[in-house]
């Protein structure tokens, strides 16, 4: 865990991670522009780190209704703003990607940061890059492979000796900077299928699991199934971090969360996904059982503590700005993650012994 | 309310001749409805390679996002080689896996022989349950006999289609009816 800078005796770590989508308000039907949405994105990571939360993370999509296709200059931008928070991708889109060129920007911005970088490498969801950026979609598992594994050997040596099918040989190649401590967190995106934590335990990499709605226990076969693929490769699963991320909101009641956040999740994914989220299933979000952390703090609270027991995991990220949300309703969600929820979870997952 | 009809393949013209009588229907008996007629022979349509629907293009797109715009769909397809035909399964393959949710959808069948009569019983509806349609149970089976230079000649098979309208509609109206008020129970 240490390798990844992970202290479990701190409890468990506590994220927001944004894909940096750029969708109009549904209840007024008004989109903020560009530029003030990349400023606000700045602004909430900034207030992330004022109220002592762990990670903040910023993703890539190359389509419309979008707005970070260069994160890492967001995040470089995020990286100067911010003084502690750990900051890192939600994803990166390796496959469709040169991996030395990220690594290079992600050790500058590591080193912009003072050491806080990490990385999250996915596959993308949504494929319309691949087009833009001329790779074949037939292609995807192995792009992705392929490069993860690039980029997991730059993070492990300084001088490369590389050939593959989708990218030039490397000899000798010396990719630099290096980041502060010589070494940068590769995470590896996970869609919250056994399938491919499968793969992710195999790479001995961290798992980074991403969830829509659904019950808890659902996704602890997908951690189980990852931890073990791991262990059938030689690596210790208790060395490897899990975490999960997806929806979040708090309010003063449950019915007031819902409230607050269906029309923007609804409506966005209709923009995005092609398809909304059906009314039934939102509202089952507020179980105790429902892997959805939506509800009043101490709701939110119990979740994330039946969460941690059920899994294990190290960090819990939380998304709550999908779909036009207006920057005061992050402001107040932030306000109440750091005051009421966030000091609840670290007294009870803290480890004292360790 | 939104009423796409589907012809789902590119041979012959039986399928279509049925289509354009229930369209016809429709139109009479519902005026208000508005109904869009997609017959797959007059597109050229890619097979699925997996994206999102929103991001094909040309008759592709229009296709795909014609039908997941839609109240209800009434598939007319005919039966090949003991199955659906591979045009219609494409449709399928290229939408996502609940886009029938809140959709009503109906069927109408033209086959060669009524051995055929339990294919879309034991294979289409399955695929539509497995994409959370509301599928109208009853479908109307049409075999060639009831045929002539492309027109419908039976008079029972012109009654049942006009049953198939009316149950089409009255399904998308109940269940939308239900559907809002559970909705607004939820208040949120």
């Amino acid at each position: 865990m240490k390798k990844y800078g992970i202290d479990p005796s701190k409890g468990l770590e506590f994220g927001i991670y944004t894909l940096g989508d750029h969708l109009p308000n549904p209840l007024t039907g008004e989109r903020i522009s560009a530029e003030q949405r990349v400023h606000e994105l700045i602004e909430y990571a900034k207030l992330a780190d004022q109220a002592g939360l762990d990670f903040f993370s910023v993703g890539e999509s190359h389509q419309d209704y979008f707005v970070t296709q260069a994160h890492s200059v967001v995040l470089s931008a995020i990286a100067q703003a911010t003084n502690n928070i750990k900051i890192g991708s939600s994803s990166t889109i390796i496959s469709t990607s040169d991996p030395v060129r990220v690594y290079e920007d992600f050790s500058t911005i590591d080193l912009i940061s003072k050491g806080r970088a990490e990385i999250i490498a996915g596959r993308a969801s949504r494929v319309g890059l691949f087009e833009l950026l001329g790779y074949d979609l037939r292609d995807y598992e192995e792009l992705f492979e392929e490069k993860f594994e690039l980029l997991m050997k730059i993070n492990e040596e300084e001088v490369v000796n590389w050939s593959g099918e989708y990218r030039a040989s490397l000899r000798n190649a010396r990719v630099i900077p290096r980041p502060q401590k010589g070494f940068i967190p590769i995470w590896r995106a996970v869609g919250g299928t056994p399938a491919s934590a499968i793969k992710a335990g195999y790479a001995g990499a961290p798992m980074f699991m991403a969830h829509l709605g659904g019950p808890a226990s659902v996704f602890k076969r997908t951690i189980d199934a990852y931890r073990e693929a791991a262990k059938t490769r030689g690596f210790d699963p208790a060395e490897l971090p899990v975490a999960t991320a997806g929806f979040f909101y708090a309010a003063e009641t449950s019915q007031q969360a819902l409230k607050d956040m269906y029309p923007h999740i609804n409506e966005g994914m209709k923009k995005t996904n092609g398809a909304g989220f059906p009314k039934q299933h939102f509202a089952q979000g507020i179980d105790p059982h429902n892997i959805m952390n939506v509800g009043s703090p101490q709701q939110i609270i119990e979740k994330i503590l039946y969460q941690h027991e059920l899994f294990g995991h190290q960090r819990y990220i939380a998304q709550i700005d999908f779909g036009g949300v207006p920057f005061e309703r992050l402001m107040k969600n932030i306000e109440i993650i750091g005051n009421e929820i966030l000091p609840a979870i670290k007294k009870y997952t803290k480890k004292a012994e360790a | 309310m939104k009423i796409v009809a589907l012809s789902g393949s590119k041979v012959g013209s039986k399928t279509r001749t049925a289509m354009n009588y229930t369209v016809q229907k429709m139109s009479d008996k519902y005026p208000d409805v508005e109904v869009t007629l997609l017959d797959l022979a007059d597109y050229e349509i890619q097979f699925s390679d997996g994206r999102n629907y929103l991001e094909y293009e040309g008759d592709t797109g229009y296709v795909t996002k014609t039908l997941m715009e839609a109240d209800a769909i009434i598939i007319g397809t005919p039966i090949f080689q003991a199955s659906i035909p591979a045009t219609l399964k494409n449709i399928f393959d290229l939408l996502p896996q609940n886009a029938f949710r809140d959709k009503v959808v109906s069927i109408l069948v033209t086959a060669g022989s009524a051995k055929h009569y339990l294919i879309a019983e034991q294979q289409l509806k399955p695929i539509l349950a497995y994409m959370k349609a509301q599928i109208v149970q009853t479908y109307v089976f049409i075999e060639e006999a009831d045929f002539y230079r492309k027109e419908i000649t039976n008079h029972d098979v012109l009654f049942r289609i006009e049953r198939l309208v009316e149950d089409t509609i009255v399904l998308m109206e109940t269940f939308t009816e239900i559907r809002e008020k559970k909705e607004a129970e939820y208040d949120f």
